[in-house]
């Protein structure tokens, strides 16, 4: 190999390495990297808190087994996403009709402090007769959280706080596997199919 | 004479809508579809809803609410992250770009009602009051629907 040929080759190895390491930035961190995607929740069989429903029963992730089930995050004091997701699911389950008398839908709260049972339970009476609303204490609602792979935060707001949190919609088979999510910024459109396939998965089931 | 111009005065001022001083830019602001949902008590916080509208030539830009059914009345605005967490701020300003419509609606903008003095009661109304940067302002009357509302219809 002459002088000149060994410095040909050298100069195109160290292009080579620069596009390898730039594609694997442009994958891993940069504009190429794909979107975090939320963990799915946990099976509701391997899942473990215990909470109270608006009824004053102690109710569990047991408690939804033999059904299919639609679960959310939320808390009372929320002034526009958790009414707007009561109303949507009121509308779906509305849509629906019969077919939900077999169906779980639990609200679970994010704020345990200010919601509790009675709170609850006069907040999910303005909604679809359907809907439960789950309270628990704090360290129940953290282990719930993180079964649902679900997250929450309080933030503090003048003189008062607020809670960040998961907004989606989790929907699980009558054995308590996860079948879909319906996140909040989706198309409203999409969600009454969501929980008809997995109505329908239940039916086939059964029969 | 005086009592015709009194009349005259709280007919206009029951106008919905109407700008209470003449400017240009905020005159040019019309607000549709104003909504709210009921409030169990008063302690949680409220929100409303509507569509500003500007019919004008140049952009518009709303800073402040009033209303004396909150202390603390403010433009908030959700956001949902890529993991599917909702969180929502304060907005400060916004612009309504001439010829343009800017919509609070549920799930994005929303006039935030802090520190309710008074429960919100379906079937009622409320008057908002807009603050433009211009100086001029506009009174809404907004309904107040109920707690399972999702939109201006219910
Ligand atoms: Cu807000």
């Amino acid at each position: 190999m002459s002088r000149r040929n060994l410095f040909t080759y050298g100069a195109a190895v160290t292009v080579a390495l620069a596009l390898a390491l730039f594609i694997g930035w442009w994958r891993v961190d940069g504009p190429g990297a794909p979107e975090p995607v939320a963990q799915r929740p946990l099976p509701l069989t391997q899942m473990e808190f215990q909470m109270t429903d608006q009824g004053g029963e102690t109710v569990g992730p047991a408690s939804l087994l033999g059904n299919p089930s639609m679960v959310f995050f939320g808390f009372t004091y929320c002034p526009d996403v958790c009414p707007t997701t009561l109303s949507d699911i009121s509308g779906w389950l509305d849509d629906l009709g019969e077919a939900v008398a077999e169906m779980n839908v639990v609200f679970i709260t994010v704020d345990p402090e200010r919601d509790t049972v009675d709170a609850m339970a006069e907040y999910v009476s303005y909604f679809h007769p359907a809907i439960q609303g789950w309270s628990g204490t704090l360290e129940e609602t953290a282990r719930a959280a993180e079964g649902f792979r679900a997250s929450y935060e309080k933030v503090a707001t003048d003189g008062d706080y607020t809670m960040n949190h998961t907004a989606s919609v989790f929907l699980f088979d009558a054995e308590g596997q996860f079948a879909s999510i319906i996140d909040y910024h989706e198309p409203r459109e999409f969600a009454a199919p969501k929980i008809r396939r997995v109505l329908a998965r239940a039916e086939e089931e059964t029969s | 004479m005086k009592s015709t111009v009194a009349a005259i005065a709280l007919a206009f001022s029951v106008f919905v809508g109407l700008p209470t001083t003449s400017f240009a830019g905020s005159e040019d602001i019309v607000v549709e579809d104003a909504w709210a949902r009921a409030s169990i008590g008063i302690n949680r916080p409220g929100a409303a809803y509507m569509t500003l509208r500007n019919t004008g030539t140049d952009p518009v830009t709303l800073v402040e609410l009033e209303t004396p059914l909150a202390m603390m009345p403010d433009i908030h605005e959700t956001k949902t992250d890529a993991n599917g967490v909702s969180s929502m701020g304060p907005v400060g300003e916004i612009t309504i770009p001439a010829g343009e419509s800017v919509a609070l609606e549920p799930g994005g903008m929303h006039a935030m009602l802090m520190r309710l003095q008074t429960k919100m009661v379906e079937g009622e109304t409320f008057p908002l009051r807009l603050n433009f940067a211009d100086g001029g302002t506009l009174t809404v009357d907004v309904p107040i629907l109920g707690i399972a509302a999702r939109g201006p219809e219910g």
